[in-house]
């Protein structure tokens, strides 16, 4: 019963890895701002967001209806992964400057 | 400085309500203080030693390894919330009634006081790396931190208040009912954590599947804001949840029930002579 019980999981976390590869994005945080500010993604698709702090500080990734909350430390990369989006605009925000860090994706 | 304030307020009060549920199922346990203590003292190491590895952290798994954590810290959560839950559905009856009996201040024997500190440890550890890295990012901009410290303290200073208060309102219920209370509270926290730790999976490429939003009930009760903070803390309410969320919450929950009811003395030997 346990080792039937751990082939299916063992089954489904392989069924789970084997996912299309998303669609991938660049984007940067310079001087606590977003560049660029505006990404157009495809609706209705896995999408991957490269985003690269340039800055010293650590930077939070945020966005509620992205369903996004990623620290993105000083000097280093994370990757964001969202979707599947219905078209319409989704704005994002780095939660440690959020007076200059807002962005927005816009699926389509 | 008000800025800082906020973040540090945000991150407390969704620890501070963890250790309040945990202080008020744990009230008449004898070094409860010490086990909860030590929990938020390893809680605040480790998520110093997080931020410290927070780059190394960030790159692994192809920058997935800080969702991987989180989803690795909040199932880890969820485990040993089940443990307490099974156990006190042995024990709990007993425990009432000796309360009922000598009053408040009894031992309550061996409470699973190691799981409740983890839970403990693992709320910290998750809001805290997110604070200390804050913090450094100020110190390492080397702005006028001073004023942003201050912001730190008294964002503290009223997170711990919240929690405080809503641990006060927990212990004022009646002994009798308080071990249901805190046993409904503790499924809803792990359920809420179980959707949370989904959704890191998700956001990692781990699991790919049933990511549809099923409602947005933003614009009546945000997420963001502190009502929904605190419910998202407290039941894992979720203004925009996925398919997929909703499964592990539901499941959750079911889980619970099922340990608790497995659990329960009389059943489990009603159990064992089926």
């Amino acid at each position: 019963m346990r080792g039937q019980l751990f082939a299916i999981v063992l089954a489904a976390l392989g069924m789970a890895s084997v996912h299309a590869v998303a669609q991938e994005f660049n984007l940067a945080i310079r001087n606590h701002k977003f560049e660029p500010a505006e990404i157009r993604v495809p609706a209705g698709k896995r999408v991957s967001i490269q985003v690269t702090n340039e800055d010293a500080s650590a930077e939070e990734f945020e966005s509620p209806s992205l369903k996004v909350e990623k620290v993105i430390p000083g000097k280093s990369k994370g990757v964001v992964r969202i979707g599947p989006l219905t078209p319409g605009r989704y704005e994002f925000f780095g939660d440690f400057h959020a007076d200059t860090a807002k962005g927005v994706v816009i699926a389509e | 400085m008000f800025g800082a304030l906020i973040i540090v307020f945000r991150e407390v009060i969704e620890a501070g309500l963890i250790i309040g549920i945990v202080l008020a199922a744990t009230r008449g346990v004898n070094g409860r203080g010490r086990w909860v203590a030590t929990g938020i003292l390893a809680g605040t190491l480790a998520a110093g030693i997080v931020a410290l590895f927070a780059e190394a952290i960030a790159n692994a798994f192809e920058g997935s390894g800080q969702e991987l954590l989180n989803a690795g810290v909040l199932g880890t959560a969820v485990v040993m919330l089940m443990w307490h839950a099974a156990w006190m559905a042995r024990h709990g009856r007993e425990m009432a009634i000796e309360m009922a009996a000598v009053g408040a201040a009894v031992t309550a024997g061996k409470r699973p006081m190691t799981a409740l500190a983890m839970v403990v440890g693992l709320a910290v550890l998750r809001e805290g790396a997110e604070v200390v890295l804050f913090l450094y990012g100020i110190l390492a901009s080397g702005t006028s931190s001073s004023s942003l410290f201050v912001g730190a303290a008294l964002g503290l200073a009223a997170g711990a208040a919240l929690s405080a208060l809503m641990y006060y309102g927990l212990v004022s219920i009646p002994a009798r009912h308080i071990f249901t209370v805190t046993a409904v509270l503790i499924a809803l926290l792990a359920a809420g954590m179980a959707a949370q730790a989904v959704q890191y999976l998700d956001a990692a490429g781990a699991i790919n599947v049933l990511g549809t939003q099923l409602w947005d009930s933003s614009p009546w009760l945000p997420q963001d804001g502190i009502v929904g903070r605190m419910l998202h803390a407290l039941i894992g309410y979720t203004d925009r949840p996925t398919e997929l969320q909703l499964v592990a919450y539901f499941a959750t929950l079911a889980a619970m029930a099922a340990l608790t009811w497995l659990s329960t003395p009389a059943r489990a030997a009603h159990a064992r002579v089926v």
